[in-house]
């Protein structure tokens, strides 16, 4: 679908806030089409990295390439490139579920806003609330409705900084759905997830961010390459993310 | 780059058309904004019109330039309000990772101000003529007030602008009312300023909204303008220029 092999490729991105520095050197490179998780702990630096991947903020120093386009240089191509869902879901609460799709679509410039919002509340199952306010929704439609918005245009790479946080176990699912739905149409998703079993059900790669920078990254199986089972005695227990994720964090905060 | 620029009138339409539709749909704003004046004017002049000597023999026709100033003052607390609201839930941020023309969105909120300020502004003058305001003035005449009120709607919109999107707080967001409420109190708007104590009469005979009211006032019984036109219009301008660049630096920083 696209020209490049890797969708997104960050080399040595550094960032501090006044003098705290938060990205220390940061490298990855997520391919065309798969799906990417980045994993850390609060205030590890993650919404940070989706920011400067987006356009929103500046990096201090290292480079970011995005479908070929330098975020620094060529901001205006990035965002046509682009799409974000934030950490914390951004709808017009006075507008109903339908206005803001429609909005979207206008935004985007595209030919017909009202059927893509057809087409999109039906995917996100929001055609029953669809001429509601969205005031009146759960935090469940509200975050759908939120993703909805980031699927208007179709964008070829989706940045979404924690989808599913604060939905019940079935609203995860159906994102987790659309996720991989997404990834099966050839688009490039980057999500940052607190939940190791998300990032283990979803990733094709997986990279953990601990002080500053990645500190492991590969495919699930790679990373249980790298800590192999605990016990091997009786019964051969596989570690789960989770150990992989507090050995590696636990073993880095003891240095 | 092209592409981008072409759609920044479109762009505008469909923020104005949402920032629109936050009004409409809470009229409230729109009745405070206009209500206000209206009973101002009724105690003024049913009150302590009798007492004030103006040496005009129609006090409404006195004091409508100056009220229509407090009611365009009162109203830009609601943009601040509703900018800030739009920083505070990330739809700014959302915004601006799309392709969409950076200045846009606040284009919109201050075109909306424009909007609502000529519906209060249209009943404020029809509720004076039921009070006895009479204006021999003609079109031109008419059209210069119209012309000056909405530069100075668009000069404090844009003051509003920059502590919408530089407010920590809801309550700073819309502090910036208090101090430009004051302005039309200590200025020709009730009384003349010959009737004030020497270091009162100097502030109000300096700030802007004395030349603003005095030029309105003029246009309106048909009186040769004299320079007050041009010092109120230096006013406007400056303000607007001035508060335009700091709000698109605040806005840039802020996003
Ligand atoms: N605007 C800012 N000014 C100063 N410090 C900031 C700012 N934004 C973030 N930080 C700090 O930078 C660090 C990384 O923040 P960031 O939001 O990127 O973390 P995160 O991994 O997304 O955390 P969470 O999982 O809680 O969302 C934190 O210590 C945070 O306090
Ligand atoms: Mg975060």
């Amino acid at each position: 679908m696209s020209r490049y092999e890797n969708a997104i490729l960050v080399k040595g991105l550094t960032k501090s806030y006044k003098h705290v520095p938060v990205l220390l050197g940061v490298d990855f490179q997520v391919k065309t089409g798969s799906i990417f998780a980045l994993l850390g702990t609060n205030g590890s630096g993650k919404t940070t990295i989706v920011k400067i991947l987006t356009t929103l903020l500046k990096q201090d120093s290292g480079s970011v390439m995005i479908n070929g386009f330098d975020v620094a240089m060529n901001p205006e191509q990035v965002r046509q490139s682009i799409s974000l869902t934030g950490q914390f879901v951004a709808v017009d609460e006075i507008l109903t579920g339908r206005e803001n799709l429609v909005m979207m679509a206008k935004l985007r410039h595209l030919r017909a806003p009202h059927q893509v919002a057809e087409d999109l509340l039906k995917r996100l199952g929001l055609t029953a609330a669809a001429d509601r306010r969205a005031a009146t929704y759960s935090g469940g439609m509200r975050r759908r409705l939120d993703i909805a918005m980031s699927l208007v245009g179709g964008a070829p790479v989706i940045f979404l900084d924690e989808p599913t946080t604060g939905l019940d176990p079935e609203a995860r699912i159906e994102v987790w759905n659309i996720v991989r739905e997404l990834s099966g149409n050839g688009t490039t998703v980057l999500l940052t997830t607190q939940y190791l079993e998300e990032a283990e059900q979803l990733a094709d790669t997986i990279a953990i961010l601990h002080k500053g920078k990645i500190i492991v990254s590969g495919t699930l199986e790679e990373l249980k390459m790298l800590f192999p089972p605990a016990k091997v005695e009786y019964i051969e227990k596989q570690p789960t993310l989770e150990e992989i994720f507090l050995a590696i964090v636990g073993e880095k905060t003891e240095i | 780059m092209e592409a981008i620029k072409n759609y920044f009138l479109v762009d505008m339409s469909v923020m104005m058309g949402r920032s629109l539709r936050h009004i409409f749909r809470s009229m409230d704003t729109i009745i405070t904004v206009t209500i206000m004046p209206i009973a101002m004017m009724l105690l003024f002049v049913y009150v302590l019109g009798g007492a004030i000597q103006t040496g005009t023999d129609n006090y409404v026709n006195y004091l409508l330039p100056g009220i229509m100033l407090i009611a365009i003052a009162n109203s830009i607390g609601y943009t601040s309000f509703r900018l800030f609201t739009d920083v505070q839930r990330g739809i700014f941020e959302r915004f601006n990772s799309m392709p969409v023309a950076r200045s846009a969105a606040l284009w919109g909120h201050v075109l909306t101000s424009l909007v609502s300020n000529a519906i209060s502004l249209t009943v404020i003058v029809l509720v004076a003529l039921l009070m006895g305001f009479r204006s021999s003035a003609g079109v031109f005449s008419w059209l210069a007030v119209a012309g000056i009120l909405a530069l100075f709607t668009l000069a404090l919109t844009w003051v509003a602008a920059i502590s919408g999107l530089s407010a920590k707080t809801i309550d700073g967001a819309s502090a910036i009312a208090y101090p430009i409420h004051f302005l039309p109190l200590i200025s020709s708007a009730f009384v003349p300023t010959s009737t004030m104590p020497r270091g009162v009469r100097a502030f109000a005979e300096n700030q802007p909204v004395t030349s603003i009211v005095d030029a309105i006032r003029s246009l309106l019984s048909n009186q040769p303008v004299g320079s007050e036109i041009w010092v109120a219009l230096a006013w406007c301008v400056g303000i607007m220029i001035w508060a335009y660049i700091f709000a698109m630096i605040v806005y840039r920083k802020r996003a």
